[in-house]
């Protein structure tokens, strides 16, 4: 069986309901689906809490933006791209208000705006600390007036159909039938989010497994800046559970066990009662969970039975502050961690939160293969460069969703039609599916095992600061563990919400995603940003002012290339913070 | 020898069988662990044929919405060391078709919610280039309780009326019109009238309240639905009252 | 435009429990609910009765003091001691519920619900007062 779409969007978080927006409203003839793993209200934007940014204030400019971005990325990211960006973030975030996003406001009825890490205007927009779950509402919501938006919701595309160097359709597994379809389309694009679930410690939930980078990997097209994962420094120890970026611009303080704001120590400023902008505790990302990792080997962070935490201090903000601004904040540490931050310090350590890395794409969206675009986390533009700004990120979703939708419309309404070569690729994935997978029996280990293994190479190689040796070893033990995954077992063979075989497809996205990492963790001897190599301490801008490509050789190997990046009126500098 | 709970959790696999069975496992109890991470471990480490939903785990996202000791919960939200020492009884979410185990169909709310037309229904619209509309905190308090519905489907789960009847249109979808009808840039009330006033709508409601007592978001969906009932009862005297060019 | 793939609402694998008819002994909730839906019934006896206390003051002394001999009767008092109860249930959880239907916004923030419940106990109270004082003060 096979359906027929001119443009397919693959995950249905923020950019993917955006670029269907952008779809419908630029082509209304144009017949267009989303496929999603989940009920995209479920998709992990969900979760983001902090905030999105976008300038609005009268004192602030969009050049102030871009500097901010472009220095918080450590000059990594595409300067065009990024004037692009902060350019329109603000119309994005206009049009999701007069959707009916619940935006905070000022007693004058204007949009609130707060201070965020690494920026040094305040222009953050936010929804109490909630953002992302009424940004995501909102826009499902939104899509519901468009009647010609068609939601396959809870189908798994496995499979990219790549035919004459340009993308003709999906293959998508339908969780409650196990049937296997081929969707063809004329245009695709790939909004499926980060993968920080390779990693054992993040805020990222259970679906967040690379899946679209792992299809445009496998049909050829690169993953850019693979290397480059930033750790949020405030998660909670057990579960990892993000506490927003914004408990500290409304004045949290990091204190290691002597009660001391350490991040003094590292070249951010200093100590001032009130929260000062790209100073100290709202430094940029990499730079405050580098210094966990320096405070730990010092001895001065605090052991608890989950590793060591450091503490994130509220309680001078008072009881009406946090109701009000961070309430969810609140009730994440009263429900998972038995601590009231009113009254409490409340431990945190650094969690895997973001992938500034992805599948290449231009300005618009658009990667080599034709046909083919990616927009949201899943894609590096590249805007966020070797770290990526709190609150950068959901206005990214919605400003390059919208642009991949307009491309990949623009795209469909002149592409032929899919051929049918491609269906005899969509019957190979199908049969592929049924044998290789659910026949599978008596194998010695289970997807959880390997997944663990994965997990702990990832920490133990690619962690914060990184090493050559630790690399090569982590690369070893990948392959191995591919090897493994092979022939892992799987209990369940039944076709009715079948989710071993989903987490079986997931484990091997997980691992060809986490194979790209570490190779171009290897490659790039230097320290930049989130990249951080002891072997390789300083940034060198001569060899490495460029994005890693990696390509999927036909073996499984990586093969890695450089593209320089695209400077524009911001030639490269010193990150400073705190002065 | 650590200390262990043992979880009783519905089993249904329909290409084997025609009604659900029961099945028992024994899991860690750690003080950290919630209903979840049990699963979790089950599957894991024991049987990896059990089916259910989760993703964010910090109960924003809505997924993991499960009837625990005869409650509707969310999984992620819900500690093991509650129900010390055990049994715990981890059934899939009542008044739901159950495709499997512990997953459950809810195409019926997914059908019913554009119907209540969830999006802001303006008679002008203003361009981005001219800004936001203006909307006060006051304004704002006025719907942002029933704003904050994760679509868990827990209210669906305890309405006796749902389950009786699936075509009541049920807690969180009239508590979502509510929140556009409250919103002072919404012009759309009289656009979703016709449908909550329905009998299926806010009439089918007879304030039983365990939706209210069941969501994890504290949306108080009753609230939401007796108020609108005042509201129609309302605009039903008005229409009656008032003659048409008054209205 | 095709149209997505659509299952059919009954899919015969799912699985549907039905509801049972005693459901409403499954929660305790639930039970305090259907007593309540009930205590309608006793509120329609009660006005019954008035209207028959009506009819019989209308129709004389005679008739009047025959009604009252009724109204003696053992049987019909327990009903009424029942009814009572209802009633008293009836109105308990009304007024309890009251604030979810009437919100009311003072000063940017809602008036909380023990006060709008509060305000019908009052209310109740003062009327009985009233009538009480009207029947007992010859």
């Amino acid at each position: 069986m096979t359906d027929v779409h001119d443009v397919v969007l693959v995950g249905g978080g923020a950019a993917g309901l955006r670029a269907a927006i952008a779809v419908a409203e630029a082509d209304p003839g144009l017949s267009v689906a989303i496929v999603s793993k989940v009920y995209p209200m479920r998709s992990h934007t969900v979760s983001a809490e902090g905030g999105a940014a976008g300038v609005i204030g009268a004192d602030d400019t969009l050049d102030d933006h871009a500097y901010d971005t472009i220095s918080g990325s450590d000059w990594l990211c595409d300067q065009d791209a990024v004037e692009a960006f902060v350019a329109e973030a603000p119309h994005e975030l206009l049009r999701l208000e007069h959707w009916g996003c619940p935006w905070s406001r000022e007693p004058d009825g204007h949009i609130a705006v707060r201070s965020f890490g690494g920026m040094r205007k305040m222009r953050t927009w936010f929804a109490a600390d909630k953002t992302g779950f009424h940004l995501l509402h909102t826009l499902f919501q939104t899509t519901l007036k468009y009647p010609g938006i068609a939601r396959y919701d809870e189908w798994l595309v496995t499979r990219l159909l790549v035919e004459d160097g340009r993308v003709q359709g999906v293959v998508a597994l339908e969780l409650m039938s196990g049937r296997v379809e081929i969707i063809t389309a004329r245009a695709v694009v790939l909004c499926t989010g980060g993968c920080g679930r390779v990693f054992p410690f993040t805020t990222n939930a259970n679906i967040k497994t690379g899946d679209g980078m792992a299809l445009a990997y496998r049909a050829g097209a690169p993953l850019k800046d693979m290397e480059f994962v930033q750790y949020h420094p405030t998660g909670l120890p057990f579960t990892g559970i993000l506490i927003t970026e914004a408990a500290r611009s409304e004045g949290g303080w990091l204190i290691n066990k002597d009660g001391y704001r350490y991040l003094q120590d590292y070249d951010l400023g200093q100590p001032d009662p009130k929260p000062v902008l790209r100073s100290m505790e709202l430094g940029p990302r990499d730079r405050l969970s580098q210094a966990f990792v320096h405070e730990v080997e010092k001895g001065r962070a605090i052991d608890t039975p989950y590793g060591p935490v450091v503490h994130l201090d509220l309680r001078h903000l008072g009881q009406r502050l946090i109701d009000t601004k961070l309430p969810f904040v609140r009730e994440l540490c009263l429900n998972y961690q038995n601590i009231d931050p009113v009254t409490e310090l409340v431990p945190v350590r650094p969690v895997v939160h973001y992938m500034m890395g992805g599948v290449h794409t231009d300005m618009h969206g658009a990667t080599p293969i034709h046909g083919l675009y990616a927009a949201g986390e899943a894609a590096c533009v590249s805007i966020n460069g070797a770290n990526r700004l709190g609150s950068n990120s959901l206005p990214e979703c919605l400003v390059f969703g919208a642009r991949a939708g307009r491309a990949a419309a623009e795209y469909a309404a002149a592409a032929p039609a899919p051929g049918s070569a491609v269906l005899a690729q969509g019957s190979d994935e199908q049969r592929r599916l049924e044998r290789d997978l659910l026949s599978r029996t008596g194998g010695p280990e289970r997807i959880a095992v390997i997944r663990d293994g994965m997990q702990q190479v990832m920490e133990d190689s690619a962690g914060i600061y990184r090493d050559g040796d630790a690399l090569a070893k982590g690369a070893e033990a990948l392959r191995d563990l591919q090897q493994r995954a092979r022939s892992a077992t799987l209990d369940d063979h039944s076709h009715t919400f079948n989710t071993e075989l989903i987490a079986a497809l997931e484990l091997s996205n997980m691992l060809d995603v986490a194979e790209a990492i570490i190779a171009c963790a290897l490659q790039r001897e230097e320290s930049r940003g989130a990249h951080q190599r002891t072997d390789f301490p300083g940034r060198d801008d001569d060899r490495f002012l460029a994005h890693s490509l990696v390509y999927r050789q036909p073996d499984g190997a990586c093969r890695i290339e450089y593209l320089p990046v695209t400077i524009a009126r911001w030639p490269p500098g010193q990150r400073v913070y705190g002065r | 020898m650590t200390d262990t709970i043992p979880m009783h959790v519905t089993r249904y696999r329909p290409e084997q069988e025609t009604a659900p069975t029961v099945e028992e496992y024994e899991v860690p109890l750690r003080r950290d662990w919630a209903v979840l991470d049990g699963l979790n471990y089950i599957k894991d480490r024991q049987d990896g044929t059990l089916s259910y939903r989760w993703s964010c785990r910090m109960g924003i996202c809505g997924s993991c919405g499960m009837t625990v000791n005869g409650e509707p919960m969310l999984t992620c939200a819900t500690f093991l060391t509650e129900y010390k020492p055990g049994p715990v009884r981890v059934e899939p979410l009542s008044n739901f078709p159950v495709i499997r185990d512990l997953v459950v169909e809810i195409g019926d709310f997914l059908r019913k919610l554009p119907k209540v037309m969830p999006w802001i229904v303006r008679d002008t619209e203003k361009p981005t280039a001219e800004g936001e509309y203006l909307q006060t905190p006051d304004e704002q308090d006025a719907y942002k309780q029933y704003s904050m519905c994760i679509n868990c489907m827990l209210c669906y789960s305890a309405c006796p009326v749902y389950g009786l009847d699936p075509h009541f249109l049920g807690p969180a979808a009239i508590a979502l019109a509510q929140r556009y009808n409250l919103d002072s840039r919404d012009h759309g009330a009289a656009d979703r009238l016709e449908l909550l006033t329905h009998p299926d709508g806010v009439w089918g409601c007879t304030l039983v309240g365990e939706c209210t007592r069941a969501c994890p978001k504290d949306v108080d969906p009753a609230g939401a639905i007796q108020r609108y009932k005042l509201t129609a009862a309302m605009q039903s005297l008005k229409a009656f009252l008032l003659p048409r060019g008054a209205r | 435009m095709s149209a997505p793939p659509i299952y059919t609402e009954f899919h015969p694998r799912w699985y549907r429990k039905r509801m049972g008819t005693l459901w409403w002994l499954h929660r305790r909730s639930y039970l305090v609910f259907a007593l309540r839906e009930l205590s309608c019934v006793f509120i329609a006896w009660f006005v019954i009765f008035l209207l028959l206390l009506a009819h019989a003051i209308g129709g004389g002394n005679h008739a009047y003091h025959r009604f009252l001999d009724w109204a003696a009767n053992p049987f019909v008092i327990a009903v009424n001691i029942v009814a009572l109860l209802f009633v008293v249930l009836h109105a308990v959880t009304w007024f309890n519920l009251a604030p979810k239907a009437i919100v009311v916004r003072a000063r940017g923030r809602r008036v909380p619900s023990p006060l709008i419940a509060g305000t019908n106990y009052l209310a109740w109270a003062a009327l009985s007062a009233v009538v009480a004082w009207l029947v007992l003060r010859s």
